[in-house]
């Protein structure tokens, strides 16, 4: 079958809708997912065909939705769990870093924990406050979660199969300002391992690594360098606890800078771990020291403020000019 | 795809009976009577009435018609039955003893003693069936005794040689946990799983009185009544949460809880194994026959320190001790074993024998744990594996490896 054009929401809605045909055991779980579909619908009409049992409208809480799933997990469930904003998914961040992470640890291997954290994430639609913010790092910092985000409709659909055919709970980061962006998707495909990276535009000069809404950002600077003369290489994370350090050492080996680029905070955020492994293992390689464009030490800002906060093309521009300075 | 949800269709009847209105003869009754509650604080420690007894302090049964319900419960319990529970409470209190000695002499870095909460665990425990479902804190050492957990596996993890010890499903025997209340939404979860399949299993949920300001407990309270899902809540309420007692837990008796959740609560005499084994078995049977959650407040003491690191002369009177001492759960059931000659001088005899074994078992077994191999801090973070677990596994084993090298070896 040949692939089909659809927005990322969609790709996501289509996924989770072939999970629950082909796994009677596959659950979503969360605030609003039942009629409303999710206030981003995300899970449109799946409670309309997999009814209740399957779909399942929960109480305002979401200690309680991720510690019931690990319940049901233990049953034998494989539970996708929507949170419904990323400056929510705090009140569950307990039973996520003490129990879902470790479950499996503490039982020796006994017990598997095939939960999915779906988190909308990330900031420029305009929102209040709580309602765009970047916790991935705070996941990716904890032993026994996997993280990945998405950049565009065909790895959301593949990258949520696979999430939910995992047997280690996975935190699936979704680029809320990316949803309406339309991409084919194959699903006939056979998809990469999940915790691969890839090179979504080849380059000589400086390699862009991000994920997740600013892998489009930063195609778009490599496009604006291409008109100054300049070849940008940019790596698409896609999973960030693992990260796929073997694909962005390779990039670098051949371009021989590198810059990160996300939304969350730069300090302690995932950047500076890349940094750090990348200048552990390309010293010799590099002409600049690895940079960072990513968001202030500072509460997401209001609305009217956000595009100052969000990295944007002139700022990863800067930074490219910085590098190539060296 | 819809087919099979057709037939994961749950059997029990969701909300066929609304829930408060079966069984809870004791809660609901008493609750009428307790809306001046404002009045009375939880320091206002449960009356007679309330609680549920079948076996005084002095061993004698109650014959109470207000409680006949779940008397009917273990109305034909035969004499074997009821030694085999003196049984199980003296040979916890033993391996319990046993445990809290091995600390003393390092043998263990921490021990939570149950001390004084053996009835309230080994009667809710044996109330279970084998294909429950318990989800324990870290004291449930006579749940687990009845489980079948062997109880040298408890030790594991006090003794710092692994973070679980067992299979929990090899006796449906949840691992313990150590964060607060947490362990509520597991066995509310599991029990929304239970439904879901159509099984008659119950659930049980055991925590403290502490764990009932948490948040997690309240969530679970109500996911199980929204869900009506098969679980118990088992609140071994033991008047203190390390140094705090109930005054800085609750304003309302527990038990009362429930009612605003909209299932009913109990209070059990906790130090009553006769009544704990009733009650339990009264609310596993409701949540089997798909009515819901139920809470059962089993009021208990702790005897000993909350742990061997805690020192309980700083917040509490030995009077207060003493005067729980003369409700020991051993000694009433005891009592009455020899008043209605149910056991003789060898039963005695032989039990005692045999806590000795288990004594001496538990002492060789845990001086023999072997500490885990080093290479297990690697083992099991993910399922599927990690790129960077690896990677850091083979650092660590240079590491190593380096010290055999200066070594010569
Ligand atoms: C979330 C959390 N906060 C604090 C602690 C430290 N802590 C361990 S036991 C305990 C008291 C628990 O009291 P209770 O729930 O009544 O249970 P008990 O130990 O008396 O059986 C505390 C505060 C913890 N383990 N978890």
């Amino acid at each position: 079958m040949a692939a089909e054009k659809m927005a990322l929401a969609k790709a996501i809605n289509e996924s989770l809708r072939r999970a629950l045909e082909s796994d009677p055991k596959v659950l979503i779980m969360g605030e609003d997912v039942g009629k409303l579909g999710g206030v981003f619908r995300v899970t449109d009409g799946l409670h309309k065909d997999f009814g209740e049992d399957r779909v399942i409208d929960t109480p305002l809480a979401e200690s309680g939705i991720v510690g019931t799933a690990i319940g049901l997990a233990l049953r034998g469930y494989r539970p996708v769990v929507e949170i419904q904003f990323d400056g929510f998914v705090f009140p569950a961040y307990d039973q996520i870093v003490t129990q879902l992470a470790k479950m499996h640890a503490r039982s020796l291997g006994k017990v598997k924990m095939p939960v999915v954290i779906r988190i909308p994430y990330g900031g420029g639609i305009g929102a209040v406050e709580h309602h765009s913010e970047s916790p991935e790092a705070l996941f990716a910092h904890v032993a026994g979660l996997k993280v990945v985000s998405p950049s565009n409709a065909a790895d959301a659909y593949w990258m949520m199969q696979q999430a939910i055919q995992s047997d280690d709970p996975v935190i699936y980061f979704e680029p809320k300002r990316r949803y309406w962006d339309k991409a084919e998707v194959d699903k006939e495909a056979i998809p990469g391992p999940l915790h691969t990276a890839r090179v979504v535009r080849e380059g000589t000069d400086l390699t862009l690594a991000a994920y997740g809404p600013m892998v489009k950002l930063c195609q778009e600077v490599a496009d604006a360098a291409a008109e100054e003369g300049r070849s940008l290489e940019v790596v698409d994370l896609r999973s960030i606890s693992p990260v796929d350090f073997d694909t962005i050492q390779a990039s670098v080996e051949k371009t021989r800078r590198l810059i990160v680029v996300h939304e969350a905070p730069v300090f302690l955020g995932s950047g500076a771990e890349i940094a750090a492994r990348i200048t552990e293992r390309c010293f010799y390689h590099l002409e600049a020291p690895v940079l960072r464009v990513g968001g202030y030490h500072a509460p997401y800002p209001p609305a009217r403020l956000e595009e100052e906060y969000l990295p944007d093309l002139d700022r990863v521009l800067d930074a490219v000019d910085r590098s190539l300075a060296y | 795809m819809t087919e099979s949800t057709a037939a994961r269709k749950p059997r029990r009847s969701a909300g066929s009976k609304a829930a408060g209105t079966t069984g809870s003869k004791a809660g609901t009754g008493k609750r009428t009577t307790r809306t001046t509650s404002t009045t009375r604080t939880a320091a206002e420690k449960g009356s007679d009435t309330e609680l549920v007894q079948l076996l005084t302090p002095e061993g004698e049964r109650v014959e109470d018609a207000a409680h006949a319900e779940y008397a009917s419960y273990v109305a034909d319990i035969t004499p074997d039955e009821l030694r085999g529970l003196y049984r199980d409470m003296v040979l916890t209190r033993r391996f319990d003893a046993e445990a809290t000695a091995l600390q003393r002499q390092g043998e263990l870095g921490l021990w939570a003693s149950l001390l004084g909460q053996e009835a309230a665990q080994i009667g809710s425990g044996r109330a279970t069936r084998e294909d429950d479902y318990v989800f324990p804190t870290y004291r449930e050492h006579g749940v687990a005794w009845c489980r079948g957990v062997d109880p040298t596996n408890l030790l594991g993890m006090f003794r710092g040689v692994n973070n679980g010890g067992w299979d929990p499903n090899s006796n449906n025997f949840h691992l313990y946990t150590i964060v607060i209340g947490s362990q509520a939404l597991h066995a509310t979860g599991y029990a929304m799983g239970v439904a879901k399949d159509g099984a008659d299993s119950g659930v049980i949920a055991y925590f403290g009185d502490g764990a009932s300001s948490q948040g997690d407990v309240s969530e679970a309270f109500n996911f199980a009544a929204v869900y009506n899902a098969p679980v118990v809540f088992f609140c071994q309420n033991n008047q203190w949460a390390i140094s705090e007692s109930n005054e800085k837990q609750t304003r309302v008796p527990l038990y009362q809880r429930a009612q605003g959740f909209g299932f009913p609560g109990v209070r059990v005499d906790g130090n009553d194994v006769l009544a704990s084994l009733a009650v339990t078995r009264w609310a596993l049977d409701r949540a089997r026959r798909g009515e819901g959650p139920a809470l059962i407040e089993a009021y208990t003491y702790r005897m000993g320190a909350h742990t061997t690191s805690d020192d309980p002369s700083r917040y509490r009177h030995d009077d207060e001790r003493a005067a729980w001492e003369a409700k020991d759960p051993i000694l009433r059931l005891r009592r009455f074993l020899e008043s209605a000659n149910h056991a003789d001088e060898g039963f005695f005899a032989e039990l005692e024998a045999e806590s000795e074994t288990l004594g001496k078992r538990v002492r060789e077994v845990v001086r023999a744990m072997p500490d885990p191999d080093r290479f297990a801090i690697f083992e099991n973070v993910y399922a599927d594996g990690h790129a960077l677990v690896d990677e850091e596994r083979a650092q660590f084993a240079a590491y190593q490896a380096s010290f055999a090298d200066a070594e010569g070896v």
